[in-house]
């Protein structure tokens, strides 16, 4: 009697462990993932900064200190005058794009200025990475952005006035997704 | 499998021009020798003790040209690529010490012990996973390509570059990739109704960072941990990346560490400034993510010389799409004005590597080798006159035209553009 009792039980485990998965064909696992709205809040997984400046840290800089900054630590790639070397040229060719040799620059081709915020602090200098601080990183915007007279050369640049700033190209990219 | 009709496949073979094949035959009388040393007689390698067992084996060191092409930034090591020797391999799984690499800063060295993967943003509650609990999810294997969205970039220059097969278009590479589907984590976290993207981020040098739909993640991705069966290489993710089937390399983001859920795309530097694709209107294609279908000759291609003229040749080489199968792979050797069905050799997966082959007698008369796929929606690869016709001449990513190999008088090959 127990033992028929054991075994009706065992079965019926055996039929909901392996059974019923299998029929609806429905993974079974056990959640593992762990609570982390405390990692959500934190600096270092807010990295990304979207055009709406949203996650932009406080802080600013204007285009002289950036001029600074950029002899100091761009121009053995990036030239004097950020008109490119080893690496990309920054600055210049706008309306370039259409023409026979196109050049695309932070300035001629780039629609949003937050992504030069976002992309100077998570690459660059490659040899160190999140080594300028945000003051910092705004002066060097501000220093290739003003180069082009996308924004004047007195702008101080922050986390209210840069999502502000219109790049020329703001309107040259097409979605091919979805299709 | 697709069989080409008898009589081109005749035409194409030309067997009438065989001769020769076989001179007689007949045992040879058995020397009446008394005593034979086999030392003298036998290979070397038979006659003695072999080298002992390896914990981890390597190539044959008679294989050790066998290597990616390492094309970096001198003053930036780190970013750069290396190129898979595909004219070289056969078969169509990468071998992973030959899986194609494209890097923005370098290769990180990350202690799975101390990685965690963060999903958040539009989620019902943000879940971290250690490496150790995705350990025990279940896990799905996927044989498929991934195709750095450069490949082939030389070929929008206005000259043919003349280097061998894979150092022109081997930034993609076939393996299976074994991981958690991407669709249990997202799930477990619960999906708030506004997210339609994701942005996925690396725990690189280059901390690189990219949008994705939602609905990819939720369809075919896999996060992945294994790589043809053993652990990911450091070059290729190490401990985890993401898997998206048929879409562009940078999506497929190695060393991941979050994915944060959002209602738009973050217009990263790699979704905008590079990854797109420039028209001739000066406009710029973007979120281009699926792979085109593709294919080139692997053998015979640049570099080669036709040994034996007359001489029989076999025609191989590997064809992929990222919106599905390829039903279908045709070869010209003269320059596109006749194509031959190739054989397709099996498994053909969906978005994954698939290789063709056909017999070719060569008579020593100029050639013009092509391959040109077709997936399962019907898509044929373009010609790269009609590329550059839609595209321009400035789109530099997504080059997917056919691969053009000529042929000399003297059996040297050379890479050209027929138009």
């Amino acid at each position: 009697m127990a033992t028929s009792i054991m075994f009706t039980r065992i079965s019926l485990i055996l039929t909901l462990l392996f059974v019923l998965p299998v029929l609806a064909a429905q993974p079974l696992y056990q959640p593992l993932g762990q609570a982390a709205s405390d990692l959500s809040d934190k600096p270092e997984w807010n990295l990304t900064i979207s055009p709406d400046g949203e996650a932009l840290p406080p802080g600013s800089g204007n285009a002289a200190q950036g001029k600074q900054l950029f002899e100091q630590h761009c121009v053995a790639c990036h030239g004097f005058g950020a008109i490119g070397g080893s690496a990309m040229p920054l600055v210049g060719e706008l309306g370039s794009l259409s023409g026979e040799y196109p050049e695309k620059t932070v300035n001629s081709f780039w629609p949003y200025a937050t992504t030069l915020f976002d992309y100077i602090r998570r690459s660059m200098p490659p040899s160190a990475p999140y080594s300028l601080n945000s003051n910092e990183i705004y002066a060097l915007c501000a220093y290739i952005l003003s180069q082009d007279g996308i924004i004047e050369t007195d702008v101080e640049l922050n986390a209210v006035t840069l999502p502000q700033v219109t790049m020329p190209n703001r309107n040259g990219f097409s979605a091919t997704y979805p299709q | 499998m697709k069989k080409a009709p008898l009589e081109s496949r005749r035409q194409f073979l030309q067997y009438t021009a065989l001769s020769g094949a076989f001179a007689g035959f007949s045992l040879p009388l058995l020397a009446a020798q008394s005593s034979v040393d086999y030392r003298d007689i036998l290979p070397e390698s038979m006659t003695k003790a072999g080298d002992s067992f390896s914990n981890y084996g390597q190539p044959s060191p008679y294989e050790s040209k066998i290597i990616r092409w390492i094309s970096a930034n001198p003053d930036m090591p780190g970013n750069g690529a290396s190129w898979s020797p595909l004219h070289e391999l056969q078969g169509s799984i990468t071998p992973n010490g030959l899986h194609f690499e494209r890097h923005h800063n370098g290769v990180p060295d990350i202690d799975p012990a101390r990685h965690t993967l963060l999903i958040d943003g539009l989620v019902e509650k943000p879940l971290s996973f250690s490496v150790e609990a995705l350990e025990r999810y279940p896990m799905q294997s996927r044989i498929c390509f991934i195709e750095c969205g450069g490949n082939s970039n030389s070929s929008w220059r206005s000259r043919p570059i003349e280097t061998a097969a894979g150092y022109a278009h081997g930034l993609v590479s076939n393996a299976e990739w074994t991981g958690i589907p991407l669709k249990y984590l997202l799930q477990e976290a619960g999906i708030q109704s506004k997210a339609k993207w994701v942005i996925a981020e690396g725990a690189d040098g280059a901390s690189l960072n990219v949008s994705i739909p939602l609905k990819k993640l939720l369809d075919d991705a896999i996060l992945a941990l294994y790589q043809n069966g053993e652990r990911l290489r450091p070059e290729n993710g190490y401990p985890l990346r993401l898997v998206l089937p048929g879409w562009e390399g940078i999506t497929n983001v190695k060393w991941l560490r979050q994915l944060r859920l959002t209602d738009e795309p973050a217009m990263t530097r790699d979704e905008t400034a590079q990854y797109t694709d420039l028209m001739p209107d000066g406009t710029a294609r973007q979120f281009s993510f699926e792979m085109e279908a593709k294919s080139l000759i692997t053998s015979p291609s640049h570099g080669m010389k036709l040994p034996d003229n007359p001489g029989i040749y076999q025609l191989t080489g590997l064809a992929w799409s990222g919106r599905g199968k390829i039903t279908r792979v045709e070869v010209s050797s003269d320059g596109g004005a006749s194509w031959v069905d190739a054989e397709l050799q099996q498994p053909i997966l969906s978005k994954a590597f698939t290789r063709f082959s056909l017999p070719w007698q060569w008579q020593g008369q100029y050639a013009m080798l092509q391959s040109r796929a077709t997936d399962e929606t019907g898509y044929v690869q373009p010609s790269r006159k009609q590329l550059l016709a839609n595209r321009g001449r400035h789109g530099f990513f997504h080059f997917n035209a056919l691969v053009s190999w000529e042929v000399s008088e003297d059996g040297y090959l050379y890479h050209v553009y027929p138009d």
